[in-house]
């Protein structure tokens, strides 16, 4: 009795993004199927992960997280070189958390200046998040776009309320958009119809479907990105066909759980382990609904992960 | 296959005789087709008839229960392979594995470990419910001995496992009675185990490599006259491994493929010799459809990612939990405790109360509806507006309980506070922190002076 596989007959194709410039370019997305549904598509671009550096000494991670980058988290550069030369980064993500004006309040030029840093220390493709705060967003991404002119970074996040300046001077400068919209299909959507209408051209596009951490919301991330996938694969929604990034790692170690200590959480055994697991499992979690590129921290839980993607995609 | 109405119509008396309670045979035909009767209410159908529409009615995966009491694990009947379709069923159950060639104290310690992974969240235990005896031995008597000792410990859902008959039938009498799961019939044992099974009325795992074989033999075992089977398709690899869960939950979903319809057991430990590396795949198989996953070593740090993973995935899509909205006391406040205002969100609600407990500090928590949603969330859907906060503060009765007007806002939300101390005028907004594992150290510097 021989089984017949019934397979799903998918229509649409995500696009190929291109990620950085030279040498160490990468390229994304490709899948005709469900996320590593090798037996009826193909996904033979490898999901990609970036590692995390941020643009100012943090000061509430465990000592889980921070003792890998414990020598280089007061110099960004050092940072990124390090992810890259011991941790094998394959592409970096800068985030530049201290120009929030509720915090830090640091100027676009010293955001850019940070940038321009750390874009010179390495090769791999880069990867700017701004603050989530869209006015400010504007001005510290307009101004790096324009710095790092024809690097093709990736900057995000981009939203409905300040895409039309970010995307104009990803258009000028050569950069790649991250559309960022709160875990919701249709403003997803919205959003690339409207960079689209705007003049960025479709290989410059790239969807935050927006990420929470395992036990934090997740369970509404994934099932939007798996609707996300199903519209753009099965329904020929073609505004929906772009890879998706997920920047996850800040969201899993901000939760209280990933930070207790042994005697804060006896019951809840290695902190460490305890820490990189909730990282990974969030990550494969998250890869099973659609990602191609993610946004993690701890060099083991991108161990992890690295294996399981070879594992997944093994010829 | 599912029967459409009409179908169902065609094997009915066609009297219309209206003892179903319903006034004709087309009408109760179409209540059948949609699970709103059931077939028992008309005395007229042949036993014959009963039995086709029984089985072409039957949920597409069975559903089936290991274990006795408390402990019961439900597994299958589900119903759709995306989560936003339709709410999954019965999350996975998680199994330690011990064997009966451990040393007796290294299964003492495992056991006490496995009782004390015990975790509350959202007002839910969230534990591993499952153990998986291996009769790695051999040996008949010593397997019965050791599930014995097991049994006699710890109430959890057990799964019996060996290759051999004769070994299984003696554990069997220890422990029939808590309605194990039965592993494994291969191609070689499927008569006897299934025998073994019906015997003792006990669910029955198909071990198989590969789809074919699985069929092959639990085929056999539906001739026998057996029900609740569990499948182990033994893959090779991790993507083989994803493979086989979606293509026998899709067969048995779309295709109605009868061979295939029942919960699976996978064993990620023989995936990887990795601890950490066998979580992930864990994690990947409750996403996937797994309805049994074994694994090899249990410790807070892999078992608490695994239960969250699972109660994430396993949770009604459609409806946020939320919890009721009202003037909550935590550690027997006074009237000069803190008062403390957050969304009624499920997730947020425990989480603030648990901080608020820890901290010791007696406190008045109130819970505004924000129709399940979290404090930013509903902040932005306009569900926590400086205007119905306000109004939920003075009609909840809060102002009578306490000498001071102070109300700690979460930290998230500070860009509220103005608006909302013009909104409640007699009142001082304090910005509590973000996070509420900051909640402690707060609250044991806060005073109403
Ligand atoms: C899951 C989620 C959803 C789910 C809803 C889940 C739910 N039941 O609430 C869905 C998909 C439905 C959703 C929808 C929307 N969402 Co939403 N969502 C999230 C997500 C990913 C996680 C939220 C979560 O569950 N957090 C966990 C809970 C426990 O957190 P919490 O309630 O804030 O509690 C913490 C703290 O606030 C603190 N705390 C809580 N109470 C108190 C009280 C006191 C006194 C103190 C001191 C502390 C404190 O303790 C807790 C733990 O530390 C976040 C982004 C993210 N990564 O966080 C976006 C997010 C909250 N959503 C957002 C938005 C905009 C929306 C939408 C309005 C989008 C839209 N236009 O459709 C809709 C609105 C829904 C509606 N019905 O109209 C934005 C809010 C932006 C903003 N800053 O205002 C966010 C931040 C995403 C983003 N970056 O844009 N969302
Ligand atoms: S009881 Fe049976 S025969 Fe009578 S109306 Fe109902 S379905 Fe028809």
């Amino acid at each position: 009795m021989a089984l017949e596989i019934p397979k799903v007959s998918y229509s649409g194709k995500i696009k190929e993004i291109v990620l950085g410039k030279g040498d160490k370019a990468l390229t994304v997305g490709g899948e005709t199927s469900y996320p590593f549904y090798l037996f009826e598509g193909q996904m033979s671009l490898k999901p990609r992960i970036a590692m995390e550096v941020y643009d100012s000494t943090p000061e509430d991670w465990p000592p889980a997280a921070l003792e890998p980058f414990a020598d280089v988290v007061s110099d960004p550069a050092a940072w990124a070189k390090k992810c890259v030369d011991t941790y094998g980064a394959e592409m970096i993500a800068l985030q530049l958390v201290s120009t929030d004006p509720n915090g830090e309040n640091r100027s676009a030029e010293e955001a850019a200046a940070v940038t321009k840093k750390v874009v010179e220390a390495v090769d791999v493709p880069i990867i700017i998040w701004g603050c989530n705060n869209a006015e400010k967003d504007t001005e510290v991404l307009r101004k790096i776009a324009e710095d790092c002119a024809g690097r093709n970074l990736m900057i995000g996040p981009v939203t409905e309320a300040n895409y039309k300046q970010i995307g104009a001077v990803a258009i000028g400068y050569e950069h790649t958009v991250i559309a960022s919209t709160p875990i919701d299909i249709n403003l997803a959507k919205q959003l690339n119809i409207l960079l689209g209408n705007l003049g960025v051209p479709d290989g410059r596009i790239l969807i935050d479907p927006t990420t929470g951490s395992l036990g934090y919301g997740l369970e509404y991330c994934y099932s939007v990105m798996e609707r996300i996938r199903m519209a753009a694969l099965t329904q020929e929604d073609e505004r929906l066909q772009f890879p998706m990034v997920c920047n996850l790692g800040k969201e899993v170690w901000k939760t209280k759980e990933a930070k207790q200590s042994r005697e804060e959480a006896p019951k809840l055994g290695d902190p460490v382990k305890r820490g990189v697991l909730m990282e990974a499992a969030t990550a494969q979690l998250l890869l099973l609904a659609g990602a191609d590129i993610l946004i993690m921290r701890h060099p083991e839980a991108i161990g992890l992960i690295k294996d399981m993607l070879n594992d997944l995609l093994a010829a | 296959m599912a029967l459409s109405g009409i179908e169902i119509f065609k094997k009915l008396p066609k009297t219309n005789c209206g003892e179903c309670g319903v006034p004709t045979c087309l009408a109760f035909a179409m209540k059948l087709a949609t699970g709103q009767a059931e077939l028992v209410a008309c005395p007229y159908v042949s036993d014959d008839v009963r039995a086709a529409i029984d089985e072409a009615s039957a949920p597409p995966i069975r559903p089936l229960t290991i274990g006795t009491g408390d402990r019961a694990v439900k597994l299958g009947g589900e119903t759709v392979m995306f989560r936003h379709e339709k709410r999954f069923e019965n999350p996975p159950g998680l199994a330690l594995v011990l064997s009966d060639t451990m040393d007796d104290s290294v299964v003492n310690e495992k056991l006490s470990k496995f009782k004390d992974l015990e975790f509350e969240r959202v007002g839910l235990i969230l534990r591993p419910q499952m153990l998986a005896l291996k009769g790695e031995s051999g040996d008949a008597g010593k397997f019965a001995a050791f599930v014995k000792r097991v049994v006699d410990q710890i109430d959890a859902g057990i799964i019996l496992m060996s290759d051999k008959p004769e070994v299984m039938a003696e554990a069997l009498k220890i422990c029939k009675d808590k309605k194990p799961l039965i592993y494994a019939a291969t191609r070689d044992t499927a008569e006897a185990m299934g025998n073994l099974a019906k015997e003792v009325a006990c669910p029955l795992a198909v071990k198989g490599s590969g789809l074919d074989e699985v069929m092959a033999i639990t085929d056999k075992l539906l001739g026998m006259g057996l029900k609740d089977l569990v499948i182990d398709s033994q893959p090779v690899n991790v993507k083989k491994a994803l493979e086989d869960q979606v293509v026998i939950r899709r067969s048995a979903l779309v295709k109605k493929v009868k061979q295939l319809g029942f919960p699976t057991i996978t064993f990620p430990g023989q995936l990887t010799d990795n601890k950490m590396k066998e979580t992930l795949i864990a994690s990947l198989l409750i996403a996937k459809y797994a309805g049994i996953i074994v694994i090899s070593e249990m410790e807070g740090h892999n078992v608490f990612p695994l239960l969250l993973d699972s109660l994430n995935i396993y949770t009604d899509p459609q409806r946020p939990m939320a919890v009721e909205e009202k003037v909550y006391e935590i550690g027997g406040p006074r009237e000069d405790s803190p008062i403390l205002i957050t969304s009624n969100f499920s997730l947020t609600y425990f989480i603030v109360s648990g901080e608020v407990e820890s901290s010791r500090v007696p406190a008045w928590l109130l819970i505004k509806d924000t129709e399940g949603l979290s404090v930013l969330t509903a902040w932005a859907a306009g569900k926590f507006a400086a205007d119905t906060v306000a109004m939920f503060v003075k009609k909840c009765g809060i102002a009578d309980r306490v000498k001071h007007r102070k109300l700690v806002i979460p930290g998230y939300l500070a860009g509220m506070s103005g608006e909302l101390e013009e909104e409640l005028p007699d009142w001082q907004i304090l910005v509590g922190p973000r996070e509420a594992a900051h909640l402690p150290a707060y609250l044991k510097q806060w005073s109403a002076a």
